[in-house]
């Protein structure tokens, strides 16, 4: 009889997902339409604009320093005995530069920030709907889309690039450290040979790309906290929604993106 | 000042407001009783669009609320207050933020000017030494009366109260209840306040209407709806005048 309960409740609970995710589709799209409706229109936020990007741009440099460090120096102590086998040991540097800047800098920046940035803001605007402060702004004539969303995508779309500049440097520091600790190279050869391997078709779709990536962060975060309803509970749901929607979605453009890349760069390295 | 046309609004099957129809005239303080779930709350957002009615007019200040478009909305909000149940103060700004926020995005209004409104929306509450706290340094009391002074700040011509007086105790209150009383007479505002208290009721009120199954079953003054014999009413009224009588 259980079984038979289940069986018959399965179709309904995959139904009401499938809904849910269509949902969820059609609500982000709608966001997104609605912040590139608003985002243009007077009056500009500047204010708020800059203390978001020191709030969630800023504070998030110790986390992907250390990430960015670390990445850096364990790709190059993972690839230097490989290197060493086939006599390459030369080619390092580019290496790591060409890993770290097309793809393993962008990606896991903004999947940090994903995991600081889109979880806090789906929780601070949560908390605000469920508590009627979004309500209370609309109520004093205020557009609140405008004041609380639309300035933290414009600053997630900003900030990502920025630090994922950042990161790269820092990811080529870590590497030439573990490149030094077994082998005798100066930071002058090092650079040289990172600046000789790294092409415009590396590194513009390589930093462009942390445009949308930050786009998404935002935009999720967003539209999960200021959808949240069912109290406390529904803001648990949207941070943690928030989260892995956006990391999901990075994944899946970081793959149509590089596709893209390749299609309009076939000459890349 | 606000007229109510046959207001319906469902959640799903779960009907709320099954054709609401009322007037309040200016200056008048109308407080709109129910138990819990019959669509209090709803119909203060419904009037302000906060959510969206099934169907039915609202009309204040003779506007067509369902007509409006956003902007035309906006400027009629300006002035309405809303005092909210849990106050909704922003938690990330100050008691002086809280309260500069309306002013900022709808007057244009010199550093001066802000200053002086700010300082005599806090002397109305009486909390002006609260100036640079954060709401969550502040007692529910406290957080009501700010709330309260964010409010009247604009200077509405309507102030909408839900449950202004939930989740505090008596004597609070009371105080709260004569606060809004006083500011209603000082200010000359019209009110429509939701409430359970009928000490607040009594202080506030003009006149009085009960909900149930989202319609409404009685209007009159605070004595006529307490001394009625309708049973729904004695029913509804009894626990509130044993717990008004330990109060007073």
């Amino acid at each position: 009889m259980n079984s038979l309960i289940k069986d018959k409740d399965n179709p309904v609970e995959f139904s009401s997902s499938l809904t849910q995710f269509f949902a969820t589709i059609a609500g982000l799209s709608i966001f997104s339409l609605r912040f590139f409706k608003d985002v243009f229109l007077p009056p500009y936020e500047f204010g708020e604009i800059k203390k978001h990007m020191d709030e969630l741009g800023i504070k998030t440099m110790p986390i992907v320093t250390v990430t960015g460090f670390i990445i850096g120096l364990v790709i190059a102590m993972q690839s230097q005995p490989i290197m060493k086998k086939f006599g390459a040991e030369s080619f390092l540097p580019s290496m790591v530069a060409l890993s770290v800047v097309r793809e393993l800098g962008p990606v896991i920046t903004a999947l940090i920030f994903a995991g600081r940035v889109s979880s806090g803001i789906g929780a601070e605007l949560g908390s605000m709907r469920v508590t009627e402060q979004i309500d209370a702004m609309e109520v004093s004539g205020v557009n609140p889309f405008r004041y609380l969303v639309a300035t933290r995508m414009f600053a997630t779309t900003f900030i990502l690039p920025i630090l994922t500049v950042y990161v790269i440097f820092i990811s080529l520091i870590g590497a030439y450290i573990a490149v030094v600790l077994v082998q005798n190279m100066t930071w002058d050869y090092f650079i040289d040979r990172v600046i000789f391997s790294v092409e415009f078709g590396d590194a513009i779709p390589g930093v462009g790309k942390t445009f949308i990536f930050g786009y998404i962060v935002g935009l999720v975060g967003c539209y999960k906290g200021y959808t949240a309803t069912n109290g406390t509970e529904g803001v648990g749901k949207a941070s943690t929604s928030s989260v892995v929607v956006s990391s999901l979605l990075i994944l899946i453009f970081d793959m149509v993106l590089v596709k893209l890349t390749l299609w309009i760069w076939p000459t890349v390295k | 000042m606000v007229e109510i046309k046959d207001l319906h609004k469902s959640f799903g099957s779960n009907l709320v407001l099954d054709g609401l129809s009322f007037k309040v005239e200016e200056a008048e303080n109308m407080v709109v009783f129910g138990r819990s779930g019959t669509g209090k709350s709803v119909l203060l957002k419904c009037m302000i669009r906060l959510m969206e009615a099934d169907s039915g007019e609202v009309y204040i200040d003779c506007k067509n609320v369902f007509e409006l478009d956003l902007q035309e909305l906006n400027q009629l909000r300006k002035n309405i207050g809303f005092l909210f149940q849990g106050a909704a103060l922003y938690d990330s700004m100050t008691v002086r933020e809280n309260l500069e926020f309306p002013l900022i995005r709808n007057f244009d209004l010199t550093r001066n000017e802000m200053d002086e409104r700010v300082h005599q929306a806090l002397e109305n509450v009486s909390l002006e030494e609260a100036i640079d706290k954060m709401p969550a340094e502040l007692s529910g009391g406290m957080r009501k009366r700010i709330g309260l002074a964010r409010s009247i700040i604009t200077q509405p011509k309507l102030m909408l109260y839900d449950e202004p007086t939930t989740g505090l105790d008596p004597i609070t209150s009371k105080e709260i209840s004569v606060l809004i009383n006083e500011l209603q007479h000082a200010l000359k505002m019209t009110s429509i306040v939701v409430t359970h208290d009928l000490l607040c009721a009594k202080i506030i009120s003009d006149r009085a209407i009960v909900l149930n199954d989202g319609k409404i079953v009685k209007e009159g003054s605070i004595n006529e709806l307490t001394s009625s014999d309708d049973p729904l009413l004695k029913n509804f009224f009894s626990d509130e005048i044993i717990e008004n009588n330990v109060r007073t």
